[in-house]
């Protein structure tokens, strides 16, 4: 391994800007003649909007103009999609009501924007959103999850609030399988409701050129190129050639940021429609209360065990909030996302899961950090956990027996999938090593001894990334393919520009994609520039989300590097006076097999701009694209163990010690990797322990400001133990698999099996905050569960 | 209202409405966009900057109680060719991934540093994990900043 390529942890070449100061995120943009948005957003849940009275807030200083959701309507505006259709069981499709940027006729939660302030500064534009005196006749709402049906209808359009009622499996042979168990565990779980809380908050400047006709908007997105598409074709802002979307330094995503949301479009329009630049930067508590929340699934499910502790069918029922309005992906989260997750490492013969989407008056619920594939884990490693305890086994021999062996691969699922590679019981076993497991029993005793309860908990998780073979996602309902695009331009000095239609917003592609073509190359790893972000830069992409930026994004940069070797190599034979087959490539050399004449990689791109000496049939130029679209998904895996303290006379849940193992396939940067799983792990953690996004019955948001959900802040969490085992993606050139999720997937099971081993209880609910865990301690003190 | 105040050693008068904040300051009037806002109740650290040694969070200091102060931000604490040791160890360490949270988060570790030193302290992981609780990291897991902190404050201390 050289010091730079794949496998090498070189450090970033992003740091540089980012810990000077000069990073440049959205709102560090400004344009001359620039004018500052504020929205007017629903103080009501469920509403009916009777009359918008603007005069008050033209009058404030300041304030230029008031848009609201009737002009937006006026003006034959599209509403925003959603952009995978997901059907029912009966064949069905969802429901999917209107959404209109800005709400015109009703209002559905608290924040929803329905006008648009346009002023001189910041404050002058809130001033003019507080002076809009707008009536609403207040309706009827509900908030939770499991009320929606019995709640008053939010959209005509979805009668009970039902979107859609989908399946997956062989209902009669899981529920025969379970009627025949030896042993049956059944759990009620309730995944808690997240607020994604990148650190930068969402943010958009628009620019309207009346010259050409072009609206350029810099935003705060996972993916420009996606969101050009939607504006374009379902919004119908601008043409999709007339609309730039620039996403440059972006404060991280999680999810959040993947999403077409109403303020980044009313921006768009704004600055259209009145010809100078608009700008708008969320408050944290606009962020709260609008970007796309995460998880909020409650679910019954059932874990058959024949009589050696072998499982036999797994059935699960779980109803999802999809919030008010169905977000950009939210359909495919808690269906392609998780019901096809449900076989997890195991060898589970029959599964057969329901979900019912249902709409609430709440943010609208879309993917965040794991999508789906927390909850599946938090489902099945809930279950395994306590099917062990029920049984008397031990819980890591219960699911070593369970796993899928790695003679079993490609391994065909109940549920849809087929997993090409892995091993689990590798992972299973170094983490076993590395928290000493056998030594926690002296552990336990001894903190027994200092008043503190000590508990040990697993969690074995699988997820699918790299995200996805199209024609299998377009099948399912996709509205897009989901192939990404990479072009590599060797500039006639031998240096590289690489555009790619991944985005790092965090996860250092400037680096790891320069260390694919460098060390492909055989070039220096300076000489290699990454473009990314921009819908006028980079030709087309489908963005970072997923885990799929290195799987499917850096495949496509290593198919387009790999066209410039093989163009390099026509015309070094050129240059050798070589048969095309004589000439090899080797560490950025072209050489005459027999000969041992050679000519570097940086002559051959001169000789390409130059061509004076050159082959006749061939063009000149050395530059290079690829669209790559995986065959299958990919399936990082590994298991994840945690140590917690309980005090039990304050509730306080230590993370003593907390083991990651991981398969990722094969590791381009170990420091890159190790930085994604330990946020993974924080935010895991911190759904565990910590985040809830609260509405109360009447869909107020409670939890809507960092005084009231609670971060993990640096003291809240340990050092993290992590390492990884290795089985290579089977069916990418680069043998990777993904790493950015698996941390918020495995974390979260692993933290609540833990405190209920502490505490000798069955259940508690997530975030097992102080107050829950002294309830429970005091509860099992007098006997309770 | 008049505000006269020296930011990274170059010396500034100007003129803005007396409820300005000093990051808005930093970051309209000077153009200092290093120092990031992330929320608005005073409780994420992104804002961090140095005013007369000692860490704020500018979000929460009117430009006003600024008057007479020197302010250090991120863009003055070290230059690309000179890092700062704090820089260099977060950049060694990976303690940053989108880096919004870099800039507040290297300042209030570079006060960290300069007050154990002061109170004759010396910092350790549980420490800095205190010390650091009012500054959020979203990316990070806190993991490698530690460590980063760690690093830095035996690098300041040998250097010093
Ligand atoms: S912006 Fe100052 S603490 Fe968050
Ligand atoms: S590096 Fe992204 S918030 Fe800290």
């Amino acid at each position: 391994m050289s010091s730079q390529g794949i496998g090498a942890s070189v450090r970033r070449t992003e740091d540089m800007r980012f810990i000077t100061g000069r990073g440049r995120y959205t709102d560090d943009f400004n344009l001359p003649r620039q004018t500052h948005a504020a929205f007017a957003r629903s103080p009501y849940p469920h509403a009916r909007i009777t009359g918008v009275d603007t005069s008050a807030a033209k009058d404030v200083p300041g304030v230029s103009s008031v848009l609201t959701g009737a002009d937006m309507a006026a003006d034959g505006l599209g509403g925003l999609p959603c952009g995978w259709l997901v059907k029912s069981k009966d064949g069905s499709d969802m429901k999917q009501p209107p959404h209109p940027p800005l709400a015109a006729e009703r209002v559905n939660y608290v924040g929803e924007p329905y006008a648009i302030v346009i002023a001189d500064t910041p404050a002058a534009a809130r001033a003019g959103a507080e002076a809009i005196i707008a009536d609403f006749e207040e309706l009827d709402a509900v908030a939770a999850v499991d009320q929606a049906i019995h709640a008053a209808t939010i959209h005509p359009e979805a009668p009970e609030n039902r979107c859609y009622l989908w399946s997956l499996g062989e209902e009669e042979a899981t529920n025969e399988a379970i009627e025949a168990a030896a042993h049956v565990t059944s759990l009620k779980i309730v995944n808690n409701r997240l607020i994604p809380n990148a650190i930068e908050p969402r943010a958009a400047l628009a620019n309207f050129d009346a010259s050409n006709g072009e609206i350029t908007l810099y935003t705060t997105s996972q993916n420009p190129h996606l969101a050009r598409l939607i504006l374009a074709a379902f919004v119908q802002i601008a043409p999709e050639h007339k609309l730039r979307i620039i996403a440059p330094d972006v404060g991280g995503g999680f999810g959040s940021k993947i999403f077409v949301y109403s303020e980044e479009t009313a921006v768009a329009w704004a600055a259209k429609r009145i010809g100078r630049p608009v700008k708008w930067t969320a408050t944290r508590s606009e962020s709260f209360l609008a970007d796309a929340h995460g998880r909020d699934h409650v679910t019954h499910a059932d874990l058959a065990l024949d009589a050696d502790g072998r499982f036999t069918a797994l059935r699960v029922r779980t109803t999802a909030n999809m919030g008010a309005y169905l977000s950009t992906f939210a359909s495919s989260v808690p269906t392609y996302l998780y019901g096809t997750l449900l076989a997890g490492q195991y060898k589970t013969p029959n599964i057969h899961v329901e979900v019912e989407a249902v709409f609430t008056n709440t943010a609208p619920v879309d993917a965040y950090r794991g999508a789906g594939r927390p909850e599946a884990t938090y489902v099945l490693e809930r279950l395994v956990e306590t099917a062990a305890r029920e049984l008397n086994m031990d819980p890591a021999e219960l699911r070593r027996k369970n796993f899928i062996q790695p003679e079993d691969f490609p391994y065909q699922t109940p549920v849809a999938l087929e997993y090409d590679v892995g091993d689990y019981e590798a992972s299973l076993n170094k983490a076993l090593e590395l928290i000493d497991y056998k030594g926690f029993p002296e552990r336990k005793k001894e903190a027994n001894a200092r008043g503190r309860k000590r508990g040990i908990g697993f969690s074995c998780y699988i997820e699918a990334c790299g995200l996805a073979p199209s024609q299998l996602a377009i099948s399912l309902g996709a509205g897009v393919g989901l192939y990404e695009s990479g072009e590599v331009r060797v500039n006639p000095t031998g240096s590289v520009t690489v555009y790619t239609g991944s985005h790092s917003h965090g996860q250092g592609h400037e680096t790891t994609f320069a260390q694919i073509v460098a060390s492909r190359l055989g070039i220096p790893f300076e000489d290699v520039e990454i473009v990314h972000g921009d819908t006028g830069r980079v030709e087309f992409g489908l963005g970072t989300y997923g885990s799929r930026s290195a799987a499917v994004g850096g495949s496509a940069i290593v198919t387009a590097t790999d066209k410039v070797i093989r163009k390099g190599a026509r015309i070094a034979a050129h240059l050798l006076d070589a048969d095309l087959d004589e000439v090899d490539f080797e560490d950025g050399i072209y050489k005459h097999r027999s000969s041992n004449a050679s000519k570097t990689f940086g002559e051959v791109a001169f000789a390409a701009y130059v061509p004076a000496d050159y082959p006749n049939d061939l063009e000149p130029g050395l530059s290079e694209k690829a669209f790559y679209d995986p065959n299958n998904f990919t399936y990082p895996a590994g298991t994840h163990i945690c140590e917690v303290e309980v005090d039990p006379d304050t509730g306080t849940v230590e993370v003593v010690t907390f083991v990651a193992v991981d398969d990722f396939g094969t590791v381009i940067n170990p420091m890159i990797v190790e930085g994604q799983v330990h946020g993974g792990l924080a935010q895991g953690i911190g759904q565990a322990l910590f985040e809830h996004g609260i509405y109360d019955d009447f869909g107020q948001l409670i939890t809507g400001s960092y005084m009231d959900y609670c971060m993990p802040r640096a003291d809240d969490l340990p050092s993290f133990k992590v390492d990884t085992t290795v089985t290579p993606c089977s069916h990418n050139p680069l043998g990777v698999k993904g790493c950015g999720e698996a941390g918020a997937i495995g974390a979260t099971p692993a933290v609540i099996n833990a405190i209920t081993d502490a505490l000798g209880i069955r259940e508690i609910e997530m975030p097992a905050t102080p107050e829950r865990v002294w309830r429970a301690c005091k509860t099992a003190a007098e006997g309770g569960q | 209202m008049n505000v006269t105040l020296t930011v990274n050693g170059s010396h500034h008068a100007v003129d803005v409405p007396a409820d300005t904040l000093l990051v808005d300051l930093l970051r309209t009037e000077l153009g200092l966009t290093g120092t990031h806002v992330g929320c608005d109740t005073s409780q994420c650290g992104s804002c961090t900057v140095i005013k007369d040694g000692v860490s704020v969070k500018s979000c929460t200091v009117l430009a006003a109680q600024a008057e007479g102060a020197s302010i250090t931000t991120i863009e003055g604490l070290g230059s690309a060719d000179d890092l700062h040791p704090m820089q260099a160890a977060f950049r060694e360490c990976h303690a940053l991934q989108c880096g919004f949270c870099t800039p507040g988060m290297i300042m209030a570790a570079v006060d960290l540093v300069r007050s154990a030193k002061a109170n004759g302290a010396a910092l350790d992981e549980r420490s800095v994990r205190e010390g650091l609780e009012g500054n959020f990291c979203r990316c990070t897991g806190y993991h490698n900043i530690v460590r980063a902190v760690l690093s830095a404050a035996a690098q300041m201390e040998a250097t010093s």
